[in-house]
C-alpha cells in the first residue's frame, strides 16, 4: 500500500455512476440552491473565470497603450482601464481565487468531512460574490473608477469624477463573502475533521487555508469600515481623512494598508498550499519539514499583520516608523523563505516527473522566488525611495501574485482536474500551456523591474521615447500569456467531454481526497474515513497503486 | 449518522454534515466566537480613527462631549447591562429546561433593547433640533467646529452600526422567544439560545467602550 492513508476502506479506482454532479439533479434550480461545497466551488470557478477574463481584458488594453506612447486612448480612459484591472484582479479573482473553488472543494474531502460547518453560509458567500460582480461590472458599463484599487482619499472622496461609491459598494460587498467563508474555513477545520486526522495530519492545503482564513476573518472588516467612511465622507462632505474637512489622509492610508498587505498573504499563502500538495507527489518524497512549512504559514498571518505600513515610506510617516516597518518586512520574508528551501529539499533526490501540475510548482517556486526577493529591495528604506510608484513594484508584486498565485492556481486546476471532473486533461497541450504562460510571463513582467529602476512611472499613459524597447518587450510577453491562458480554457472543456476517465486516484497520490472515486459522492465519503497515518507518504517508486 | 439518539422527542437530528448533535453545537457557538472576532475589528477601524481625531484636537472632542446628553447615555447603559443580565438568565432557564422562564426572559431582553433604540431615538432627535447633524443639519460655531463635526460624524456612524447589531439582535431574541414558547428547545439542545446569547453580550460590551468615549470624554477635570 503506497497510497492509502486510510484504514478500513479499499481503493476502487472505478467511475462513480452517483456522484456530486449527477446526484440530486441537474437542472439550473439545483446548482442555485445547492449546499454541497463541491457544487458551490463550481459555481465560483466559472464566476471568477469570468473575472479573470475581464481583468485580464484590461491587462491587454493596458498593454497596447503602452506600445506606442502617448498611446490610444485618452488619460481618462487610461486610469479607468487601470483601475478596472486592479478592482478585478484583486477581489474577483487573486482573493477567492484557491479558497473559494479549490478549499472549498478540497478542505472537506481532505480531512474527511462531509461538507463545510455552514453550507447555507457558503450558498450565502457566492451570493454575495456574484452581487458584488454585477455591480463592479455595472459601475464600469456605466462609466468607471479612475482613483486606482487602492481608493487613496483625498482624490477618492472629492475629486475623482468616476463611480466610486458604487465600485466601493462592491468591494464592500465581495469583503463580507470572504468574510464568511473564512469564517467557514476556520470552523470547518476545528469541528469537522473525521476520527484520526489530528492537527499535524492534515494537508498543508488545509493549514494554508486555515492561515488564509485567519487574515480573512481578522483583516477584512477593517477595509469594510474603511470603506465605509470613504463613502461617507463622499457623499456627506464630512470627513476624517480628507485635510480640506479637517481629516488627515495618512489615517485613510494606515487603515487601507491594515487590510490590504495582510490581504496580500490572502493572494499568495493558498498558492503555498496547492505548491506543497504538488511537489511531494511528483517528486515521490514526503514533504520535507513538514512542521516548518505549517509554522512558517501560520508565522506568516500572524507577521503579516504588522508590516503595512512598508508602503507608507514616502507618505510621511516618521523615520522610526518607516524602521520598524522596514525591519518587520525583512522579518516577514523568513518563512517565506522557509518554504521555498523545503520545497527545494522535497526535489532533492526525489523522483520527479514534469507532468503538468509540476511544471507549474517548478515555475511558482523560481518566479515566486523573484517576487520574494524583490520584496526585500523594496523593504529596504534607500531603495524604496528611488523606486516606489515605479515599475519595479509592478514587477514585484506581479511576480507574487500572478508568477505565484496564477501559476499555483493553474497547477492546482491541472492537479485536481481529474478529481473534480472525473477526467483526465490532455497532457501534451497542459505542458504546452504551462511554459507558453512560464516565458511568457517572465518576458511581461521581466523588463518591468528594468524600466522601474530607470525610473519608469507607473499609472501614467505615455513615458519618454527611451523606455519604449524595454516596453515592446513587455507587451510581446503580454501576448504570449495571454495565449498560454487561452489555451487552458480550450482544452479542458474538450476533456469534460473527451477526456479519459481518470479514475480514483490518477497521480497515485496520498491525501483523503484521492481515496474517495472521481468525482466524489455527494457527501464525499460513503464511510467516515479513519486515519492513522501522517500525510505524504510517499515512496520513491514510479510504478501506481499496488499492494 | 446520528447514533447518539436525542433525549427527547424536541431535540432535532443533527444537520447532515454532522455526525453528532454536540458536533453541530459546538461549531455554532465557535462560529459565533469566529464572528465575533470580525466584528471586534470592525468597530476597532472607527476607534482608531477616535483616537486619531482626540489625539489630534483634545480640546475640540472634550466641546464635543459636552455637548452630548449624558442622562439618556447612562440611561441606555443600564438598559442594556439589564437586557444582558436577563439573557445570561435565559441561557440559564435554557440550559435547565425551564421553558416558561426562558420565553418571558427572551422577551424582556427583546424589550429592553427596544427601550434601548426608543431612547437612542429620541437623543438623535434632539442632536436634530440643536443641529449637530453633520452632512445633513450641522450649524456650530466657535474655534471647535470642524472637529465638533468630525466628533459627531463618528458618534452617528458608530451609534448608527451599534443601533443597527442592537435591532439585529432584539429581532433574533423575539424569533427565540416565539420559538421557545412553541417548546422548540430543551435542556439537551438550545444552541440557538446560547449562540445569540453570546452575539447580545458582545453589542453590549461594544457599548460599554462607546458609552465613556462619547458621554463621558470632557467632563471631567478642571
Ligand atoms: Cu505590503
Amino acid at each position: 500500500m503506497t497510497t492509502a492513508t486510510v484504514t478500513g476502506k479499499p481503493e476502487e479506482p472505478v467511475v462513480a455512476t452517483k456522484n456530486y454532479l449527477t446526484e440530486g439533479g441537474v437542472t439550473l434550480r439545483s446548482w442555485l440552491l445547492t449546499r454541497d461545497h463541491k457544487r458551490i466551488a463550481i459555481l465560483y470557478t466559472l464566476s471568477i473565470t469570468f473575472f479573470f477574463f475581464v481583468g485580464g481584458a484590461a491587462a491587454t488594453l493596458i498593454r497596447l497603450n503602452l506600445v506606442t506612447p502617448p498611446g490610444i486612448f485618452t488619460p481618462d480612459i487610461y486610469n479607468r482601464l487601470f483601475t478596472l484591472h486592479g478592482v478585478i484582479m484583486v477581489w474577483f479573482f487573486l482573493i477567492p481565487s484557491i479558497p473559494n473553488t479549490m478549499g472549498n472543494f478540497l478542505i472537506p474531502l481532505m480531512i474527511g468531512a462531509k461538507d463545510l460547518a455552514f453550507p447555507r453560509l457558503n450558498l450565502l458567500s457566492w451570493y454575495l460574490y456574484v452581487g458584488a460582480g454585477f455591480l463592479a461590472l455595472f459601475a464600469i458599463l456605466i462609466g468607471g473608477v479612475d482613483t486606482g484599487w487602492t481608493f487613496y482619499t483625498p482624490f477618492s472622496s472629492l475629486y475623482s469624477n468616476g463611480y466610486v461609491v458604487l465600485a466601493l459598494a462592491a468591494v464592500l460587498a465581495v469583503g463580507f463573502s470572504s468574510i464568511l467563508t473564512g469564517l467557514n474555513f476556520i470552523v470547518t477545520t476545528h469541528r469537522m475533521r473525521a476520527p484520526g486526522m489530528t492537527w499535524y495530519r492534515l494537508p498543508v492545503f488545509v493549514w494554508s487555508n486555515y492561515a488564509t482564513s485567519v487574515i480573512m476573518v481578522l483583516a477584512t472588516p477593517v477595509l469594510a469600515i474603511t470603506l465605509i467612511l470613504v463613502a461617507a465622507e463622499r457623499l456627506l462632505k464630512v470627513g476624517i481623512f480628507d485635510p480640506a474637512l479637517g481629516g488627515d489622509p495618512l489615517l485613510f492610508q494606515h487603515l487601507f494598508w491594515f487590510y490590504s498587505h495582510p490581504a496580500v498573504y490572502i493572494m499568495i499563502l493558498p498558492g503555498f498550499g496547492v505548491i506543497s500538495e504538488i511537489v511531494p507527489c511528483f517528486a515521490r518524497k514526503p514533504l520535507f519539514g513538514y512542521k516548518f512549512v505549517v509554522w512558517s504559514s501560520i508565522a506568516i498571518s500572524v507577521i503579516g499583520f504588522f508590516v503595512w505600513a512598508h508602503h507608507m515610506f514616502v507618505a510621511g510617516i516618521s523615520l522610526y516608523a518607516g524602521l520598524v516597518f522596514s525591519l518587520l518586512s525583512y522579518v516577514i520574508a523568513v518563512p517565506s523563505a522557509i518554504k521555498v528551501f523545503n520545497w527545494t529539499a522535497t526535489l532533492h533526490k526525489g523522483w520527479i516527473s514534469f507532468d503538468a501540475p509540476m511544471l507549474y510548482a517548478l515555475g511558482f517556486i523560481g518566479l515566486f522566488t523573484i517576487g520574494g526577493l524583490t520584496g526585500l529591495f523594496v523593504a529596504n528604506l534607500a531603495f524604496d525611495v528611488h523606486v516606489t510608484d515605479t515599475y519595479f513594484v509592478v514587477a514585484h508584486f506581479h511576480y507574487i501574485m500572478v508568477g505565484g498565485m496564477v501559476s499555483a492556481y493553474f497547477g492546482g486546476l491541472h492537479y485536481w482536474w481529474p478529481k473534480v471532473t472525473g477526467r483526465l486533461y490532455p497532457e501534451w497541450w497542459a505542458r504546452i500551456a504551462a511554459l507558453l504562460i512560464f516565458f511568457g510571463f517572465n518576458l511581461t513582467f521581466f523588463p518591468q523591474f528594468i524600466l522601474g529602476y530607470l525610473g519608469m512611472e507607473r499609472r501614467y499613459y505615455s513615458y519618454p521615447p527611451e523606455f519604449q524597447a524595454w516596453n515592446i518587450f513587455s507587451s510581446a510577453g503580454a501576448s504570449v500569456l495571454a495565449v498560454g491562458y487561452a489555451l487552458p480554457f480550450f482544452y479542458l472543456g474538450w476533456s469534460l467531454f473527451r477526456g479519459k476517465r481518470a479514475g480514483a486516484n490518477p497521480w497515485a497520490a496520498t491525501g483523503l481526497e484521492w481515496q474517495t472515486p472521481s468525482p466524489p459522492p455527494t457527501h464525499n465519503f460513503d464511510r467516515t474515513p479513519t486515519v492513522t497515518r501522517p500525510p505524504y507518504q510517499y515512496r520513491p517508486e514510479p510504478e501506481p497503486q499496488d499492494v | 449518522m446520528s447514533d447518539a439518539a436525542p433525549a427527547s422527542q424536541s431535540a432535532p437530528q443533527p444537520e447532515p454534515q454532522y455526525a453528532t448533535v454536540e458536533q453541530q453545537a459546538e461549531a455554532a457557538s465557535f462560529g459565533m466566537w469566529v464572528f465575533l472576532a470580525t466584528e471586534v475589528l470592525f468597530f476597532g477601524g472607527m476607534l482608531l480613527a477616535y483616537t486619531w481625531l482626540r489625539a489630534n484636537h483634545p480640546d475640540g472632542v472634550a466641546e464635543a462631549g459636552r455637548h452630548t446628553t449624558v442622562v439618556i447615555g447612562s440611561v441606555n447603559t443600564l438598559v442594556l447591562l439589564t437586557s444582558s443580565f436577563t439573557m445570561a438568565w435565559a441561557v440559564h432557564a435554557a440550559e435547565h429546561g425551564r421553558q416558561k422562564a426562558l420565553t418571558r426572559l427572551l422577551s424582556a431582553t427583546a424589550l429592553l433593547g427596544l427601550l434601548f433604540l426608543g431612547l437612542k431615538g429620541y437623543e438623535y432627535h434632539g442632536e436634530w433640533t440643536e443641529h449637530l447633524v453633520p452632512g445633513l443639519n450641522f450649524h456650530q460655531d466657535g474655534p471647535h467646529a470642524r472637529t465638533i463635526e468630525l466628533f459627531y460624524f463618528l458618534y452617528f456612524l458608530l451609534t448608527g452600526l451599534h443601533g443597527i447589531h442592537v435591532t439585529i439582535g432584539i429581532v433574533l431574541i423575539a424569533l427565540l422567544a416565539v420559538r421557545a414558547r412553541r417548546g422548540a428547545f430543551s435542556a439537551r439542545y438550545y444552541t440557538p439560545v446560547e449562540v445569540t446569547g453570546l452575539y447580545w453580550h458582545f453589542v453590549d460590551i461594544v457599548w460599554i467602550f462607546l458609552y465613556p468615549l462619547i458621554y463621558l470624554v470632557g467632563r471631567s477635570g478642571p
